[in-house]
């Protein structure tokens, strides 16, 4: 019985704790409603703090720069969510955080969202992507498709889709398909260039993880699929780019660092965004750490897989930041 | 005259046997394939990650470079949020139960309130990271915080705690109640000193369950916007932070593979910390399932 007490009155304590910290909750919210506008820099005060969230795609290149920043300026708390290009924007519309990352250019419907909460914005391009479509290391018939070609393997037909389809001299295999999920930015940007908003082929595997679009693609001779370059890059031994037929020069590039940067490999490159509150930009802070994040973005978005912009793009949003301080 | 027919016993024990062998063995089976599926999973991350897993890893913060990235800010982050989930999940989730089970009238409308208990428990994790973000986050304006993604956590686990604890209070016998109120002991004092310290160790096999699903739950904090990249700890409820089970989860969605066996790392870390805490229950279970 006597420990049985204890227990009790250790967990009464706890409790005692947790509802006294609800309390504590309950003020600190009323006094953020009494502030101006509610948001996280000023509920915590002389904190420096700096809010981002968004793409699960540009995540990598802006941990690097929360990373090096913080070697930099220690002193100010950077946190990076991973809300996905939605999400992101769903919270930078509302005012929640300062930068939202994003794989796709903000939507009609978003900004209009922020605009009616009284939110300006500017976009700011950090780097490229390329999307590359790859096969299996053993399929000797593909090597190169054009768009037109992509789009006709691609789309629903109601047919199975044969290699031989697009190309009598191709095999008579069925072709089985690897792409990301629906939610994806990589899906809508492919959807954009390629799909044009028609049905993608119902036998396609959809996945969230690109490592999964990689096995299978490796492990399935008749595939193919598509995703990021840094998927590519980290597996060009197990896996086929297909070089793609650009269609203003009619020269079929492959994805290399040097053909994604200069606009050869196109149109499946894609840029990737920030986009900054230009109301928070005027925070020493969040300027200081644009500023780091674009003289900075091109070497650590390569780093981590993705290909910088020419560096004289990264000058001319320095000068576009200057202009918001 | 013998009463009992040799013959006829030798030939009706033979089946039996056999049906006894048979159940014997499919049940063997059965834990068998659980075994195997859990031993080849332990096997493979422990194979991928211990190699990994050093001083380093534990005192290090995210970073785009594997060797050097680590998960301290999500250990601690992730200790903060259950100091959350834990004592709120365990008063509400056990009060509901000692309400539903001792106080509230046996009618139509408590039937219909304990079914839905039973339900939401299957209701998949997002559904509650949005009803977070919506009440705790926005509403409350507590954010990002310790103190908003532990309150989630706690609405995610509690239907699991509070049909444990029902079940838990409804299985102490009769008499030992009746013998309490014989005495001339008031229904709280039953309550408190008979009826609990003879639920506990039930009680706490359904803590154990709900504290694991709490812990490694990624979705309804990638929902509340949890961020993942953050170097500072949190200093209270109130401060923002980041979770192991999240850092695992982006590690292993990563290109390079070096990511993935850090991931691998992370989920051995995550485990340990798992296998702490419920020892700690059942520490607590045992020292009280000797009562009765």
């Amino acid at each position: 019985m006597v420990n049985f007490k204890k227990l009790t009155l250790a967990i009464a304590l706890t409790g005692t704790l947790a509802l006294a910290a609800c309390g504590g909750g309950s003020d600190d919210s009323s006094n953020g409603s009494n502030g101006s506008s509610g948001s996280n820099n000023e509920e915590t005060g002389s904190k420096q703090q700096v809010l981002l969230d968004g793409s699960s795609t540009v995540y990598p290149i802006m941990e690097a720069v929360a990373e090096e920043y913080a070697g930099v300026a220690p002193e100010v708390d950077v946190s990076v969510g991973v809300s996905g290009s939605g999400g992101g924007f769903e919270k930078f519309t509302k005012g929640e955080i300062d930068i939202s990352n994003a794989s796709r250019p903000i939507k009609d419907e978003e900004a209009q969202a922020a605009s009616d909460n009284g939110i300006e914005f500017t976009e700011f391009e950090i780097a490229y992507d390329g999307l590359s479509v790859v096969v299996n290391k053993e399929n000797d018939w593909v090597d190169q498709l054009t768009i037109d070609q992509l789009k006709q393997i691609w789309i629903e037909d109601g047919s199975t889709k044969k290699w031989s389809d697009i190309d009598p001299s191709w095999p008579d295999e069925e072709i089985a398909f690897y792409s990301p999920g629906a939610d994806s930015g990589t899906f809508d940007y492919f959807n954009e260039v390629v799909l044009e908003d028609e049905p993608i082929v119902q036998s396609a595997t959809l996945s969230e993880d690109d490592n999964v679009l990689v096995t299978g693609v490796a492990e399935n001779k008749n595939a193919i699929g598509y995703f990021g370059y840094a998927y590519y890059a980290e597996n060009t031994d197990t896996l086929k780019v297909v070089p793609i037929v650009n269609p203003e020069t009619n020269e079929a590039v492959e994805p290399t660092n040097e053909t994604i940067e200069s606009g050869d490999y196109a149109p499946l490159s894609r840029p990737l965004f920030i986009y900054v509150n230009n109301e928070a930009v005027k925070d020493e802070s969040v300027y200081n750490f644009v500023e780091f994040t674009l003289e900075n973005a091109g070497e650590l978005a390569t780093d981590v897989g993705y290909v910088s912009l020419p560096s004289e793009r990264y000058e001319e949003a320095l000068k576009t930041l200057e202009g918001l301080k | 005259m013998r009463l009992i027919d040799q013959n006829k016993v030798t030939s009706n024990m033979k089946p039996r046997i056999v049906r006894n062998k048979i159940y014997k063995y499919i049940f063997l089976a059965a834990t068998t394939l659980c075994l195997i599926v859990l031993a080849v999973l332990f096997a493979r991350v422990l194979k991928q990650g211990l190699p990994h897993l050093d001083w380093q890893f534990l005192t290090s913060t995210p970073s785009r470079k594997p060797e050097q990235a680590g998960v301290y800010s999500a250990l601690i982050g992730t200790m903060w949020m259950m100091a959350v989930v834990i004592p709120v999940t365990f008063i509400i989730g056990v009060g509901a139960a000692i309400y539903l089970e001792e106080y509230a009238k046996k009618n139509k409308f408590t039937t219909f309130i304990e079914t839905n208990i039973s339900n939401l428990a299957g209701v998949p994790s997002v559904v509650y990271g949005l009803l977070g973000l919506t009440l705790f986050a926005r509403a409350f304006a507590l954010g990002q915080s310790v103190l908003a993604a532990g309150l989630t956590m706690s609405l995610l686990v509690l239907p699991v705690i509070i049909v444990a604890a029902q079940e838990a209070i409804r299985a102490v016998p009769k008499e030992i109640r009746e013998a309490s109120y014989g005495m001339g002991a008031t229904k709280w004092t039953t309550i408190y000193k008979v009826v609990l310290p003879t639920a506990i160790p039930s009680i706490l096999t359904g803590a154990i369950l709900a504290i694991s699903r709490a812990i490694g739950e990624t979705a309804p904090l990638v929902v509340l916007g949890i961020p993942l990249f953050l170097i500072q700890t949190p200093t209270s409820i109130f401060d923002s932070f980041t979770a192991l089970p999240m850092q695992i989860y982006n590690w292993t969605g990563r290109p390079q593979a070096e990511f993935q066996d850090i991931a691998a790392a992370g989920i051995i870390v995550l485990l340990a910390l798992l296998i702490l805490l419920n020892s700690i229950a059942v520490l607590i279970r045992n020292k009280f399932s000797k009562k009765f």
